[in-house]
């Protein structure tokens, strides 16, 4: 548990260290919200429908910005290396990994996606849903994309495949995600929806680690 | 008889041993797809009867079905190879589902241009975001990156290990986005759409079906095999290459 905590704490470190580290990904998520409008033009109502799918896919994209280095600088430094001499569970690692990736992307998307979808004229009765899903669904798709850096990690430029592997695989979560915002904007019971992303995000809780381990694993032996 | 398949199944880990079967087994295996498919066409184009709703047009579910059923298939003898490569390490099933993989996305992709002729007279639109359409069209992206991450990865059996990672994960996920395309779908079921499945199939179509998804599992097996035959030459000619390098 301690090397968890170990490489959790290195990460956050590293990211905020980066510069930006959290606010980089929001302001990611902002300008792609800033786009809507000149995209589909300023029709208030008509981006207020969309504003759950968008905020969504917006989520999605963000998601997917940082995934392809989460385990391709500790390759190229080393400390992939290390950490599979060390004996510890390399499971745990890549849990300990994919949390410091949601903390610092999932994480503050979900808190922050109020405030946009107020720019998005997104019904009031259905912000706090919509942030709702936001929170437990990205870390679904932080997850599904882990095992795709896992398996892209000896890949040079691993971004753009990395995102063909990983969109198929996140479709359920967006499905689900976006049906609890638009229940809720139109003022339906939301629960059903909401209990399936929670399952999606178990399912890829139990699958993912275990998988984006053993693909670790694979490439380096 | 089960120390006999796991035998035989050993032995053909010698690719050269593969060889040799293929060499003997792929001429009958062609033939015998090319009498099934003259037998399977002409009995859909002239012995089973235009539907009464959908006239000729019914015609093309001789070969939408059955690439449907292939598409299916094949993702799950990709599986099979993907345990086959991470657990028993068997050479061959890497070369298997190597050369599985573009003729399932093949499939996958007659099954979905078939589906969007076959859309046009039916219902009006080339496209339509109807379940099964939108799941076959996720399927064939899903090979579509089994493909990708094979030829990215250049060391061979690196590829194979990471491919088999990814087959086995989408095969796991499949269901769930099947289901979950299926919920989303029944959310936004347009107004006026003509089922594919409301009238029940008769049997005088049944039979030419039949045969015709027996011609698509005929062909897949003669391809493969072809494939796989070309891939062990690949391999060796490669190998050689390599040998012949380090000894200058």
């Amino acid at each position: 548990m301690s090397a968890f905590s170990a490489v959790l704490k290195r990460d956050l470190r590293l990211a905020r260290r980066a510069g930006a580290g959290a606010s980089l990904g929001l302001m990611f998520f902002l300008v792609l919200i800033a786009i809507v409008p000149f995209a589909i033009g300023a029709d208030q109502k008509l981006i207020s429908r969309l504003a759950p799918a968008l905020l969504w896919i917006a989520a999605l994209l963000a998601t997917l910005l940082g995934l392809d280095r989460l385990f391709q600088a500790d390759e190229e430094d080393g400390a992939l290396d290390q950490f599979l001499l060390s004996g510890g569970s390399l499971t745990m690692l890549v849990l300990a990994k994919a949390l410091a990736h949601w903390l610092v992307t999932g994480l503050p998307l979900s808190l922050a996606a109020p405030v946009l979808g107020l720019m998005l004229a997104i019904e009031p009765q259905a912000m706090l849903p919509l942030s709702l899903s936001l929170l437990v669904g990205t870390p679904a798709l932080t997850l599904i994309g882990l095992v795709g850096a896992a398996l892209t990690v000896s890949l040079n430029r691993g971004g753009l495949l990395l995102s063909l592997l990983v969109v198929p695989t996140a479709i359920p979560t967006l499905i689900f995600g976006v049906a609890v915002a638009k229940a809720a904007a139109e003022g339906r019971d939301f629960a059903m929806p909401l209990t399936v992303l929670c399952g999606t995000t178990l399912f890829a809780l139990a699958i993912s680690p275990i998988a984006a381990a053993l693909a670790l694993r694979q490439a380096r032996g | 008889m089960t120390d006999q398949t796991s035998g035989s199944l050993l032995r053909l880990a010698n690719p050269a041993v593969f060889n040799r079967l293929a060499d003997r087994l792929i001429a009958p295996f062609a033939v015998l797809t090319l009498l099934l498919f003259v037998w399977g066409l002409y009995g859909a184009f002239f012995v089973s009867p235009p539907d009464y709703q959908q006239g000729e047009t019914i015609r093309i579910m001789f070969i939408h079905v059955p690439s449907a059923w292939m598409a299916m298939f094949v993702y799950a003898g990709m599986s099979l190879s993907a345990l086959g490569t991470l657990i028993w390490r068997h050479p061959m099933a890497d070369v298997a589902q190597k050369c599985a993989a573009p003729l399932g996305a093949g499939f996958t992709l007659l099954c979905l241009v078939t589906g969007s002729l076959w859309g046009k007279p039916m219902w009006g639109t080339w496209w339509e975001w109807d379940a099964r359409m939108t799941s076959v069209l996720v399927m064939f992206l899903i090979y579509i990156g089994v493909i990708a991450l094979q030829q990215a990865i250049e060391e061979p059996n690196r590829a194979a290990r990471a491919v088999a990672i990814l087959t086995l994960v989408g095969a796991v996920n499949l269901p769930i986005i099947k289901f979950s395309v299926d919920w989303w779908s029944t959310l936004h079921q347009p107004a006026s759409v003509f089922r594919m499945d409301g009238p029940t199939i008769h049997g005088s179509m049944l039979g030419p079906l039949f045969i015709m998804g027996i011609a698509f599992l005929m062909l897949y097996i003669t391809l493969l095999m072809l494939f796989m035959r070309a891939e062990v030459m690949n391999r060796r000619a490669e190998r050689l290459e390599l040998l012949a390098a380090e000894a200058d």
